[in-house]
């Protein structure tokens, strides 16, 4: 058959079986065993031409209702933000996107000091010393984070914050069975970490404290004082952070937590549906030699020129097998260097204004809500999300939204029972001032 | 800084300059300080670079110079399967129906992307031979835990809680004891026999019932296919444990040989290898797991499902083993993998494996008059050879790879597997012409005689790139991996 990507001809195959010397292309799968042999063809779907298939998924794709020809308010961990044109195009080199793993530096050096230069951009965020090449994502990001802590503590259980991302925290449930970790929920108090439950639960058997920070419900934590109680159970404080909430917020590692994870997807990587985000992982120097998967580090070639190379790799798979920190093998580089990217692009000035605008609009968003009668509960200083409590069900809310053109907001109730008619609404600072309103105006008439 | 050094972004930073234009702010301004208490506010800006957008493009244009990619050269890196990444694969990824959806949508709004994502479902449910597939796995490894923690989890159903052990060939990737351990088991390693197969006799020692799985990579890591696999299914079987598929090498054995009627219970796919999802220099990946229909009630939760004409997520899985990642896996590396099915159909597909495996036996007929060849048979999509001989004069294995960046090569794979000394591990693909693969060949034996004539070159290379051998010691004993202002 012939096909643009398969280059052999009918003469370049004779001669390779002559080379080989069998006469069929048959002969040299002989070694397959006659019972497991797969006969004929399997029963897909038959080839179609570029053109014509360029056309059946762009209708496939017209099924769905995107954030550009819609108005979003939902987030939840995933967020529409404002994406530099520019970003696309660096990725479209496909130096970057057809290369693999950089395991031979020479002929990588570009991968290699764009994710040095991603390490650096997350230790500058976060407030940490040393970060990863990145993570799949946040949620198993958390849960290597509750790993890597009760390897290094020699303890078995982890608190987990009831305001921590519920699908991040069923991910670290999965995670905790293999490692027969016990995983006991803090509860939240008005949306935030209730501290005095806290203090109850802790003991010297904790090997972490985790919390996120801005949390699900968009709220801030009491960060010193849950530091402060897990340390003094010698207890790891693990943060799950936004950061793009950290262009305007103190970094976690200002207030001593000793993990920093989270997804970077805020930072030039589309929605897509959940998938491929950006996974970060951050430590403390002092951890440095237990952070699971990929670091670049600096080092000179023998003219003494700078270069990069993937190092202190006694820690990872491919070298320790079953004493690894970790099983990751493949991450998400071409989704750090977006990120990298946006966060270029946006630059010392520009993150914190971003961050900046979420929380201004987040506030006009709240208060223009207010004003409709709708009630935000968990009220407080919040990022760029908050909640709250309408007179119906949040998906029939959703679907008469949609119907206008707007995403509405998360629905809590699908994980928190006792928030049956709650929203989690999120506003970025890609809303603007007219959505809003109409947004409020909307809710406002349903609510009535 | 050296002359030469290609300059960091952050050297690049001048005050004042910005590369990016956010909306206007129309909403009133409050000072956040009001917002917040004490100590909430960041005090000290993130040092990220201050530059202008052409001062970005320059700067990663630059970058991808210095970087090899398929679309480069010729990449032979072996079980990577660095194959052609069809350029409609990153157009349809890039629709705004596809690219532009949250995760948390409502069904109605997002059947498009649920009707992709069942239907590329199906299609790997009969390519692999299994009864269902989950496509939430990240990549490779992630499904090699999500495997075993579903067959712990079926054992476990069955009362069988004394099965602590997985068995791994030697030859096996570090990520499967890797993946073994994290989900809880201990790793039991099986010899390999003189034929760089899985011998029969040490497997049979080895499984007992303390066994839950065997993980298999068929062809194995040596790119030779485990003839005796219904026997070794059998074995495994016998005793009560599980057959795990490694589907790092399934693009030798597309509707030649599928894993679901070799016996094997569980597997993954390496989307991002097979089908053609662009590595994009590590990642991301995506390794959906496929199961036979005893384990389908432990798969991860949510699972897509087609009711009448509607597709939905069932939550409904009381014996699942949860979430393994937040959301529905690695969708936008799932609809490139889907345009490349559909793209080459079912004849395609099975052109695809033989024409990478005629590639990787034309390689190895070849080269084997120039090197060692350890297991003188057909191989399927990647061989071995063993560098002993030019070891004999002084050169490494490692030395030629080196020397091959100065012909514009990716070298192949080295030093794995572990049971070959001296190892070079081949994988031509099948988007590659007889023409590159001459040209590679011909580089090989250049190489070949310089070992023996000329061994400084070899030995002293590269001569071409950018930078020369890198001190990795250096690296490790004071680790830099972060840049810092002086």
């Amino acid at each position: 058959m012939k096909h643009r990507y398969l280059p052999m001809t009918e003469s370049d195959q004779k001669s390779m079986l002559d080379t080989i010397g069998v006469s069929s292309v048959d002969e040299i799968f002989n070694d397959i065993p006659e019972q497991v042999r797969f006969k004929g063809e399997y029963k897909i779907k038959k080839a179609k031409p570029e053109s014509a298939l360029m056309k059946e998924l762009s209708q496939l794709a017209g099924k769905n209702a995107d954030l550009k020809a819609n108005t979003s308010f939902l987030g939840a961990g995933v967020y529409d933000h404002y994406i530099p044109v520019i970003v696309d195009h660096v990725l479209s080199r496909s130096e970057f996107y057809t290369a693999y793993t950089p395991y031979q530096p020479e002929i990588s050096q570009g991968e290699l000091q764009a994710i040095f230069e991603f390490q650096t951009m997350i230790c500058e965020l976060t407030g940490m010393d040393v970060a990863n090449s990145s993570m799949y994502d946040g949620g198993t990001a958390l849960a290597e984070a509750a790993m890597l802590s009760t390897g290094q503590t020699k303890r078995k259980k982890v608190l987990v914050s009831g305001a921590v991302h519920p699908e991040s925290k069923e991910v670290v449930e999965t995670y905790a069975k293999g490692q027969y970790i016990e995983v006991v929920e803090v509860p939240h108090k008005n949306g935030v970490t209730d501290l005095e439950a806290l203090e109850q639960l802790m003991n010297d058997e904790v090997a972490a404290v985790i919390v996120q920070y801005p949390n699900f419900f968009g709220r801030i934590e009491p960060m010193e004082k849950i530091e402060e109680i897990s340390h003094s159970f010698k207890s790891m404080f693990v943060v799950s952070s936004n950061p793009l909430a950290l262009g305007a917020l103190t970094p976690p590692g200002k207030f001593g937590a000793d993990i920093v994870v989270g997804d970077a997807q805020v930072f030039g990587i589309p929605t897509a549906f959940g998938g491929p985000h950006c996974g970060y992982f951050a430590v403390t120097s002092k951890l440095m030699r237990k952070v699971p998967g990929r670091l670049v580090g600096q080092t000179i070639d023998d003219e003494g020129r700078r270069g990069f190379v993937l190092t202190l790799q006694a820690r990872e798979q491919h070298i320790r097998r079953d004493k690894a920190t970790s099983n990751i093998c493949s991450n998400q580089a071409l989704n750090a260097l977006a990120a990298s990217v946006a966060m270029t692009a946006l630059g010392k000035n520009g993150v914190r204004e971003m961050a900046v605008q979420n929380i201004q609009k987040a506030y006009y968003a709240k208060n223009a809500l207010k004003e409709q009668g709708i009630e935000v509960v968990f009220d407080g200083p919040s990022f760029n999300e908050f909640v709250i409590k309408l007179n119906k069900p949040i998906k029939e809310v959703n679907q008469r939204l949609i119907e206008k053109d707007m995403i509405g907001g998360y629905d809590l109730g699908r994980d928190f029972s006792d928030l049956e008619n709650h929203m989690l609404v999120a506003v970025t600072e890609l809303r603007t001032k007219e959505e809003i309103d109409i947004f409020a105006k909307e809710l406002g008439d349903y609510h009535a | 800084m050296h002359k030469e050094d290609q300059a960091l972004i952050f050297e690049l930073s001048k005050p004042g300059r910005i590369g990016y234009s956010l909306p206007e702010l129309d909403v009133p301004e409050i000072d956040i300080n009001e917002l917040f208490p004490e100590g909430y506010v960041r005090a000290e800006e993130p040092e990220l670079p201050e530059v202008s957008e052409l001062d970005i493009m320059r700067h990663y244009t630059a970058l991808s110079k210095r970087n090899h990619g398929v679309d480069s050269g010729f990449y032979p890196l072996g079980s990577c399967t660095m194959k052609y990444n069809p350029k409609i694969n990153e157009n349809v990824a890039r629709f705004n129906g596809f690219a532009h959806i949250h995760p948390l949508q409502d069904e109605s709004s997002v059947q498009g992307a649920l009707e992709l994502m069942y239907d590329l479902q199906e299609h790997l449910i009969e390519i692999t031979g299994m009864d269902q597939v989950t496509l939430q796995p990240a990549a490779g490894a992630h499904g090699e835990w999500t495997g075993l923690m579903m067959i712990r989890a079926f054992h476990e159903a069955n009362g069988d809680v004394k099965r602590t052990k997985v068995i791994v060939p030697d030859s096996a990737h570090g990520t499967n004891p890797a993946s073994a351990t994290v989900a809880g088991f201990e790793t039991v390693t099986v010899k390999s026999n003189e034929n760089g197969l899985v011998d029969i006799e040490d497997l049979r020692k080895v499984v007992g019932e303390d066994t839950a799985a065997l993980m298999l990579t068929n062809p194995n890591t040596l790119g030779l296919f485990e003839e005796n696999i219904l026997e070794m299914a059998e074995i495994v079987h016998g005793a009560g444990g599980k057959l795990y598929y490694d589907g790092a090498n399934l693009n030798a054995v597309l509707s030649k040989a599928r894993p679901g009627d070799m016996g094997f219970d569980v597997v993954h796919l390496n989307l991002h290898k097979t089908f053609t999802g662009p590595h994009g220099g590590g990642g991301p990946g995506s390794g959906p797991v496929g199961v036979k229909a005893e384990l389908i009630p432990f798969l991860p939760k949510p699972l897509i499902v087609k009711k009448g004409d509607e597709f939905a997520f069932d939550y409904e899985r009381p014996q699942s083993i949860g979430r393994v990642k937040p959301y529905y896996g690695n969708f936008g590396i799932n609809v490139r993998a889907y345009t490349y099915i559909r793209s080459m159909g079912p004849d395609g597909l099975k052109a695809v494996t033989e024409n990478a495996v005629l590639n990787a036996n034309y390689m190895m007929r070849r080269l084997a008059l120039h090197f060692d060849l350890p297991f003188d048979r057909h191989c399927k999509h990647e061989f071995v050879l063993s560098g002993k001989r030019q070891k004999k004069l002084g050169v490494r294995t490692l030395d030629i790879a080196k020397r091959l960046l100065d012909f514009g090569y990716h070298p192949p794979t080295i030093y794995f597997p572990l049971n070959v000394e001296e190892c070079i591990m081949i994988e031509p693909t099948e988007t590659e012409s007889k023409e590159t693969l001459d040209e590679f060949i011909e580089a090989m034996i250049q190489i070949a005689k310089e070992a023996e004539d000329n061994p400084e070159i070899v030995q002293e290379a590269p001569h071409t790139t950018v930078v020369g051998r890198l001190d990795e010691t250096m690296a490790a004993r004071k680790p830099v991996l972060r840049y810092q202002k002086h």
